[in-house]
């Protein structure tokens, strides 16, 4: 461990921190505030899906309610679904993965930081898309699945799909770049001594959900260009006239999907595998089978992606398979569970507001588990399937999980990142509104689903009996959403009171803990070396806590990858490409070209350029 | 002080289960006529056996995992200065205990689920044969063994097992009817199947699960399960329904037939369920008049309704292919709901739902 | 501790390996997931086509018109080898690059690309006679699977194309000395792969009936 200062160090040195402005962070290729920047737009985006998701409350909260229009409900419950998915709590996660995977194994940035800046640009370009579709009313309508065949031009002869088809193809593209960044990252740059089994559990679990984005999201993109093909060319992919099989893209969105949640939910794993040991002062209990679980959870993801589909009728075999399959994931899920339990478990609780939220999750998580195990008995999800308890279930798991999760990460990170400390109370009142307001919102779904409610609705009838619950779940959604505006509030209050944070302000485990914050341009004056898990722990106990504050250092001599406005223009580049797609044809013929053809080639000429200057620009 | 404080930090952490437990107090008190979890059907009964058997693993998993989260949380709660607790890294013994109990209680669950599994998927014996065609965004249903079409209800004799043949038109769609058996997607090229039963006699609302389209939600329909005479009687009534009942000496209900023509109605909708004429894209109307519901089993069979429905079928299901060809006068709509109202195959409505 | 500050331009990686060649190797990884569901789309529509041409049987149309089967195995057969060879002659170029034989290098980097070149040939080729034979993109099934799949290997080919035809250009100017033969490894990891999911298409597309 080396966190002492050089021997030249000046205090406050404003040498490398004298960059500022828009274009510094435009040309930025610095890991930290690139994670910023996506945890800035991804909570824009989180807002904006949850606005929509207060909106759609409204609407269900009586019978036959006419507040939004069938068309506008659609468009609003599949922006919903893509939004949180893809422009909130992927990026969210992207945010942790940025700004702490490099601190945590002890490097300087990430191996590739220029593709880093690209994956962000192409990330926002493709949320743009996505979203500058209201503008044309012509938001994506055919739900987060995308069902073919009614995304066929046929059933979706709008904008809509198109909108949709080529925003995940950009956000795709985005993730494959992070992907193939940190894999290497987390293999390649870890500090002197950072064996992979003393890695923390957040790398670990950031690791294991690289690969999943490696695997799963070739295979969308596939779905996508079928479906592609079908609406722009002509092609039979999904036209059941020439024999296309609408299964087929269940099969391939489902390959992709199933993995894709736990892309979700295994960087929240991570999270609050970090977070528990700290404030219970003790360590993870059962770290290898904590990586091994979520290892085997990955694997089993890829081998259980029917289970979206018993109600297709798939047959006896498979449906049984697929059951057994799914049930077989319940064992490393609970693994871990009872992994944190055992890891609180004769612990000093230190109860500061990350750890409200990470107990929180977890006892939001069991319950998302336990529905799940529903599922994978065949015959009770062929009730449950495309109903609200299915609704139930992915919120128990997606925001009892993720989200609590995630804010967990905002309350224990957010000192490291800004160099001040939230407000406790207010962060305790948060928790508590969200809590309530999280089990009001959607407990009662388990009940609607099991009494008959389909999923996607845009109203119900009366004399159903759900006009009950789903006035209570809206005035719970109003709560839940009040809860994020005492969040804003609590940065807001806290930045302006300003109380700084020091670089420990936890008596944290790990790396990241070691230096200021916020962390210097090049993070650590000098590399350390790691000698055993938790090495910051091992290094207080070796040499008596607490640890002297760290010096902020001059930096001078160390060299940090220049800052580069290629990626931007690559990225601008693949998205004016995009564009073409979306404009239509200038000219009237050929009658069947639906593209523009002038944009599309000044998009690639774009791309080609920034690729080309950036593979000989000086890094 | 102190003591109050402790008292309102117990109350905050008990007060979101009270408030639960009234609000699923009240809840109960609804009327649920599509719920899963009362089954008239052996299939819709098997689906909850197993349902059930989950459900009470879940409740024994839920109090005893989320019970010892609750303890380690009361008891282990600690103060900044308070020694370091005891360093422990693990145990190998509870690793492979919890990995092992889980195990067995997932084979408890997995058993029931493969045996009903299986028993679900056998083709029904001495079946009455539905084919279900799904269209955006209304059901069709035809009984080859009578040559009967019909649209939005299907009638079916209690007790006898009903063999499902389903497609769809356009998109997928999804048969669910909670209460007899639970969901098949409906494919278009590509037949799935389903069976039910009844035990009892009534109405009972189904709906398409699969998002659609733009009225998804309002694609509905409702299984009328009757005694086998009542059946009897309607299959020779659909099967003698060539043509629309005989409306003769009520000049309102002839005005109505005439405004069936003119106002263009006749190009997508029939009333002849023996044997409909080839490409007509609406539901077939006979027994319109005694049906319960209309608008694929959305809106009560009322006059009112009737009326609202066909006066402005886009206003009530927006993007549906229901128009109605130019203006409609008060009068001609009155016309109309009369000579709908006359097109009854069985004498009256049948009984209503006898559940609850 | 370590005070590796001399080593900071180039910090050695923790594995020894070096970075872009895992990133080629994690992304081909990525890659071999898109071509299996590119593939299996082709295996799980084939034969299920309702019009034809189809690709190994005539197709007379109800209304009379007659095609031939599609595929001309010589032809393709002819342009797989020459793929395969291209393989071969990017070890060699990238030999050349390692020992400094510039001769080595451009002669064998030259050859790769001659050989690329005529590979997309065959295809473009190709794929304008069986569309003169009447399988278009949107006539059936096997036309869309069919295109789509090729043509993506074939986009990739091209890719792998640029990219060589940019080293080539760059080992004419003499800016490929040996300690930047990394360079031209790395694109002829992507370029064996290419080849490789060719061998794979290969038989499963043409040969299999």
């Amino acid at each position: 461990m080396a966190t002492s200062a050089v021997e030249h160090a000046a205090p406050d040195a404003p040498a490398a921190h004298s960059k500022t402005g828009v274009w510094s962070w435009i040309t930025t290729v610095d890991h930290k505030r690139i994670g910023i920047m996506y945890g800035v737009s991804a909570f824009v985006f989180f807002m904006f899906g949850g606005l929509e998701a207060l909106l759609l409350r409204i609407q269900l909260g009586s019978a036959d309610n006419t507040f939004l229009s069938p068309d506008v409900y659609n468009q609003l419950f599949t922006m919903h679904g893509t939004t949180m998915i893809f422009l909130g709590v992927m990026p969210l996660s992207a945010m942790f993965f940025n700004f702490m995977i490099p601190l945590q194994i002890g490097a300087r940035d990430v191996v590739f930081p220029r593709l880093n800046s690209f994956s962000f640009w192409m990330f926002l370009v493709g949320a743009i898309v996505l979203n500058v579709s209201f503008l044309f009313n012509a938001a994506p309508n055919a739900g987060w699945f995308g069902y073919a065949n009614l995304t066929e031009t046929q059933y979706s002869p709008g904008l809509n799909t198109d909108f949709w088809v080529i925003g995940l193809m950009a956000l795709g593209v985005a993730s494959l770049a992070a992907a193939v960044n940190f894999f290497v990252t987390i293999i390649n740059m870890r500090a002197p001594g950072m064996r992979l089994l003393r890695m923390p559990m957040f790398v670990w679990m950031s690791f294991i959900t690289q690969v999943l984005l490696l695997l799963a999201f070739p295979i969308i993109t596939v779905a996508l260009i079928f479906l592609m093909a079908d609406r722009y060319f002509g092609a039979n992919f999904f036209q059941p006239d020439a024999n296309g099989d609408p299964m087929l893209w269940q099969h391939l969105f489902w390959i992709f999907g199933h993995p894709e949640v736990y892309i979700l939910i295994l960087p929240p794993f991570g999270i609050v595998s970090e977070i528990l040991p700290v404030f219970s002062r003790k360590p993870l209990f059962g770290y290898a089978a904590m990586v091994f679980s979520g290892a085997f959870i990955a694997v089993l993801g890829f081998g259980v992606w029917s289970h979206h589909m018993f109600a297709t009728g798939m047959g006896p075999i498979a449906d049984a398979s697929f059951g057994l399959l799914t049930l077989l994931i319940a064992i490393p899920t609970g693994v871990k569970i009872f992994n944190w339990i055992g890891t609180i478990w004769g612990g000093s609780l230190q109860m500061k507001t990350p750890m409200y939220f990470a107990l929180g999750f977890i006892a939001m998580f069991i319950i998302g588990g336990l529905s799940g195990i529903m599922h994978a008995a065949v015959p009770a999800d062929l009730q449950q399937t495309d109903t609200y308890f299915v609704v139930a279930h992915f919120h128990y798991v997606l925001f009892g999980g993720s989200i609590f999760a995630l804010l967990a990460g905002a309350y224990y990170w957010m000192p490291k990142m800004f160099g001040f400390m939230l407000n406790e109370r207010i962060g305790k009142i948060q928790f508590w509104l969200m809590f309530i307001g999280f089990n009001i919102t959607f407990f009662p779904m388990h009940f609607l689903g099991l009494h008959g409610m389909p999923r996607r609705v845009y109203t119900y009838p009366e004399g159903l009996g759900f006009e009950f619950w789903n006035l209570i779940e809206t005035a719970g959604s109003m709560l839940l959403g009040f809860s994020f505006l005492v969040f804003i509030w609590n940065i807001w209050l806290s930045k302006r009171a300003g109380v700084a944070a020091p670089a420990d302000p936890w008596d944290g485990a790990t790396l990241e803990w070691s230096i200021p914050s916020p962390p210097q341009e090049f993070n650590f004056a000098e590399i350390p070396t790691v000698h055993a898990r938790d090495p910051l722990w091992e290094q207080k106990r070796s040499q008596g806590r607490p640890l002297p504050e760290p010096p902020r250092v001059s930096g001078e001599g160390i060299h940090l990858p220049n800052p580069s406005v290629k990626p931007l223009i690559t990225a601008l580049g693949i998205g004016v490409f995009f564009t073409g797609f979306l404009l239509g044809s200038p000219w009237p013929i050929p009658a069947s070209l639906t593209i523009n053809l002038p944009v599309v080639l000044i998009g690639f000429a774009m791309t080609a350029y920034g690729i080309l200057s950036w593979a000989f620009e000086p890094a | 002080m102190r003591f109050r404080s402790i008292a309102i930090g117990r109350l905050l952490w008990w007060s979101p289960l009270l408030t639960l437990l009234v609000l699923v107090a009240a809840g109960c008190a609804e009327n649920y006529p599509q719920t899963t979890l009362d089954p008239r059907g052996e299939f819709a009964r098997m689906v909850d056996d197993v349902f059930m058997t989950t459900v009470r693993w879940a409740i024994l998993v839920f109090v005893l995992v989320e019970g010892a989260l609750v303890v380690a949380i009361i008891k282990f709660r600690g103060k900044p200065d308070d020694p370091e607790p005891k360093q422990i890294h693990g145990s190998s013994v509870l690793e492979v205990v919890w990995t092992v109990i889980p195990a067995v209680i997932l084979v408890m669950v997995a058993i029931p689920t493969i045996k009903v599994i299986f028993e679900t998927a056998k083709e029904p014996a001495d079946a009455m044969v539905v084919e279900v065609i799904g269209h955006q965004w209304w059901w069709e249903f035809r009984y080859p063994e009578y040559g009967i079409t019909t649209a939005n209800e299907m009638y079916v004799p209690v007790d006898r097992t009903v063999d499902l043949r389903m497609v769809s038109d356009d998109v997928v769609h999804s048969f669910w009817v909670p209460q007899f058996a639970a969901k098949r997607d409906v494919f278009p090229n590509r037949e799935t199947r389903m069976w039910f039963n009844t035990e009892v006699t009534g109405e009972f609302p189904g709906q398409c699960a699969e998002f659609c389209g733009i009225q998804h939600a309002r694609m509905g329909f409702r299984v009328v399960s009757v005694e086998v005479a009542e059946f009897d009687s309607w299959v020779a009534g659909m099967s003698a329904a060539t043509e629309p009942v005989s409306v003769e000496g009520d000049s309102v209900a002839l005005a109505g037939q005439q405004l069936f023509l003119t106002k263009a109605c006749i190009g997508c909708h029939s009333f002849n369920a023996a044997a409909p004429p080839p490409g007509q894209i609406g539901p077939n109307l006979a027994n319109i008049g005694s049906r319960t519901m209309i608008a694929a089993g959305m809106l009560e069979n009322t006059d009112e309704n009737m009326a609202r429905w066909i006066s402005d079928p886009q206003g009530y299901k927006e993007g549906s292919l229901m128009v109605i060809a130019g203006e409609i006068t008060e009068a001609e709509l009155a016309a109309l709901v009369a000579y709908l109202r006359a097109q009854q195959v069985v004498a009256s409505p049948p009984v209503v739902a006898d559940i609850q | 501790m370590s005070h590796d500050t001399a080593h900071a331009l180039h910090p050695p990686t923790t594995t020894g390996l070096d970075n872009r060649k895992l990133a080629i190797w994690t992304f081909i990884g990525s890659e071999v997931m898109f071509f299996s569901a590119l593939i299996g789309t082709y295996l799980v529509y084939k034969g299920k086509s309702v019009v034809g041409p189809f690709p190994h049987e005539e197709w007379t149309s109800p209304t009379g018109e007659h095609f031939e089967h599609i595929f001309e195995i010589p032809l393709v057969t002819f342009g797989t080898a020459v793929l395969l060879f291209s393989s071969f002659f990017v070890v060699l170029a990238l030999a050349g690059a390692q020992r400094g034989n510039r001769k080595m290098l451009i002669g064998w980097l030259s050859a790769t690309v001659v050989a690329g070149l005529f590979f997309v040939g065959m295809q473009v080729y190709e794929f304008s006679h069986f569309m003169d034979k009447g399988l278009g993109y949107t006539t059936n099934l096997f036309g869309s699977t069919f295109y789509t799949l090729t043509g993506f290997h074939g986009a990739h080919v091209t890719v792998g194309l640029i990219w060589l035809g940019t080293l080539l250009i760059l080992s004419l100017r003499g800016k490929i000395p040996p300690e930047k033969a990394l360079n031209l490894e790395l694109a002829a990891l992507y370029w064996h792969f290419v080849d490789v999911v060719w061998i794979v298409i290969f038989p499963v597309v043409y040969l299999m009936k």
